[in-house]
């Protein structure tokens, strides 16, 4: 099932210097790129459907084109490598394995939008991801790649890495541009949208490592090349990570729309010790959770996931075995969102806080069925109330829960801390 | 939300030293505006000392040319920067989703055994501190440990044991 197209370089040995890069490929598609005009590129991005691997899936080509055009204004491509979002871990293969992927894709993005000055944002937890990304962008500049002329076809582009320090919201786009400006992370109201106004007042892109380093592919082979891959709404190849009660986590390269209740099973060889399936996480903390019998029908593509009332996010899966105690899971994730909540709203600041408290009595055995509506009610009263999506993000899974998984709340409530017990017999 | 707001005064005064001075004045050079310093200012302070002082913090606010209140916010806002010191090791183990699935409580219940700690807590020797963080990106080979900034992927205790075993 798995397919090689981002991933062409990870197994090869040294595939991160320069020299091994170069011998597979990497920046040969610099001639045909200053050979065709911008919008060209934009045109071919666009008709290769491409959408951003970041979690939204907002078509990158399309987003390109949201530019302004002639403002006299510097345009800035930031990258946005926060990958934060719990059950995420993609991205990293690319900075690790094949940064000139990555940096090939910069070049080619910066071109079709006119863009000179480029950051990466990094998240700050990734110590010896931002040393390896940061040699390959030295070598390149060495190599004449990057800087004043670059590969000799008189295209200026600066690259420079932007390290975060361990903020979650960073990876929202505006909450990134912020962090950059030397501001604590708190996200922008949009409009304006970044495309229009971003960093430092100036027309912006911001796109997810895995969009990026998709480009040199497609700039190659062709728009109809990688539409092979995957579905027509939602072609192409993803990064998909796979953890929690799986026989083999781990990252796989896969093509859009194959039944996730295939890949558990062919690729991440089946839960866990042969324990029965209880849930799946479809596409990173922030999805809404799936059922065994829901999940029969679902693949990994974006329509399927809007379907079954859940997103394809950043693809990250995560398998919940018979023994996962549903309101102890609730009790994990909204104390990451409480926690990485910026404070700027007050519905997500205090409303994730109480959301923690509520589950917190609930799993003591001091809560009653009232409290059980009452974290609906909190959802209600804090999604879409905020700037940015973040309590969204705790709000929509904890709904969801709550919904398929109700009896385990109430089994707190009926028979107190004791009952975890009863969810382990399922 | 941060809930960090003590500096900590230590009647020194702050300097980068001379790879830092470098590094500062090459980084400033790409950026159009100074403020653009503050995160990059406070990461090369922590590798140089390992956390940030209140004299640190005012030092880069002069060098930069912006409010202390500006540095000030980034440093409480953003929490790897450390506003006291660590241990000389210092361990984070992810607390998060894959890592809480995965066992990731046997390794924080062994550390503070072993230790005496809790996390958020320092040595008394100094040796260790510890922390327990949110996700580190690393679910496909939970639990996760980071240790001085290294990972330590599929842990369990026996590899936790030999680790500690080559710790100065």
């Amino acid at each position: 099932m798995e397919v090689k197209i981002l991933s062409a370089k990870f197994d090869i040995k040294d595939a991160h210097t320069l020299e091994v890069a170069k011998q597979h490929g990497a920046y040969s598609r610099l001639e045909k790129l200053f050979s065709m005009e911008p919008v060209a590129v934009i045109e071919e991005v666009k008709s290769s459907g491409l959408r951003g691997r970041g979690g939204a899936g907002f078509p990158a080509g399309l987003k390109w084109s949201f530019l302004p055009k002639g403002l006299n204004k510097p345009v800035y491509l930031t990258v946005n490598s926060d990958e934060s979002e719990p059950a995420t871990f993609k991205d990293r293969f690319i900075l690790v394995r094949d940064p000139h992927l990555l940096i090939e894709g910069i070049i080619i993005c910066c071109y079709a939008i006119g863009c000179h000055d480029s950051y990466i944002y990094i998240r700050g937890e990734y110590t010896t991801q931002v040393k390896a990304l940061q040699a390959a962008i030295d070598e390149a500049y060495a190599a004449g790649y990057l800087g004043e002329n670059v590969g000799g076809y008189g295209f200026k582009l600066d690259v420079t890495v932007h390290r975060g320090a361990g903020a979650y919201i960073c990876g929202e786009e505006t909450a990134l541009l912020e962090s950059i400006e030397g501001k604590k992370g708190q996200p922008r109201s949009k409009p304006p949208f970044p495309a229009v106004e971003g960093l430092y007042g100036c027309p912006t892109i911001i796109n997810n490592v895995q969009t990026i380093a998709s480009l040199p592919y497609i700039l190659e082979n062709g728009a109809d090349a990688y539409k092979q891959y995957g579905t027509e709404k939602s072609p192409g190849t993803h990064l998909f990570g796979i953890s929690g009660h799986v026989q083999k986590p781990g990252m796989y390269e896969l093509p859009l729309g194959l039944p996730i209740l295939d890949v558990i099973e062919k690729v991440a060889g089946g839960v866990l010790n042969g324990k029965k399936l209880k849930a799946i996480i479809p596409g990173g903390s922030s999805t809404p959770v799936l059922t065994p019998e829901e999940a029969k029908t679902v693949t990994l593509d974006y329509e399927s996931m809007a379907a079954h009332k859940t997103m394809f996010g950043s693809g990250g899966i995560v398998v919940l075995d018979e023994t996962v105690d549903i309101v102890k899971l609730v009790e994990n994730l909204a104390q990451f969102y409480h926690h990485e909540s910026c404070g700027q709203c007050t519905p997500c600041r205090e409303g994730l806080g109480w959301i923690l408290k509520i589950v917190k009595k609930i799993l003591k055995g001091e809560g009653s069925m009232e409290d059980i509506n009452l974290l609906v009610e909190l959802c209600d009263n804090i999604e879409m109330k905020t700037v940015c999506v973040l309590s969204a993000a705790c709000t929509m899974p904890v709904r969801s829960y709550l919904n398929k998984f109700r009896h385990e709340f109430e089994a707190y409530v009926k028979k107190g801390a004791s009952a975890q017990a009863d969810v382990k017999q399922g | 939300m941060s809930n960090r707001s003590k500096l900590i005064v230590t009647g020194k005064p702050f300097r980068y030293d001379q790879e830092r001075d470098v590094e500062f004045e090459r980084l400033v050079k790409r950026y159009p505006t100074r403020e653009s310093m503050i995160l990059p200012a406070l990461w090369l302070i922590q590798e140089q000392e390992g956390w940030i002082s209140a004299e640190a913090i005012a030092y880069i606010a002069d060098r930069i040319g912006t409010f202390a209140s500006q540095v000030y916010e980034c440093a409480t806002f953003y929490t790897m920067y450390n506003l006291h010191p660590t241990g000389r090791n210092h361990i984070c183990i992810c607390r998060t989703l894959s890592c809480w699935l995965r066992g990731k409580q046997e390794i924080v219940d062994y550390l503070k055994n072993e230790l005496g700690l809790k996390p958020g807590e320092i040595s008394a020797d100094g040796k260790f501190s510890l922390e327990e963080v949110e996700c580190l990106g690393h679910c496909g080979t939970a639990p996760v440990v980071q240790l001085n900034g290294e990972f330590h992927e599929s842990m369990d205790v026996d590899k936790l044991k030999s680790l500690l075993a080559t710790l100065k």
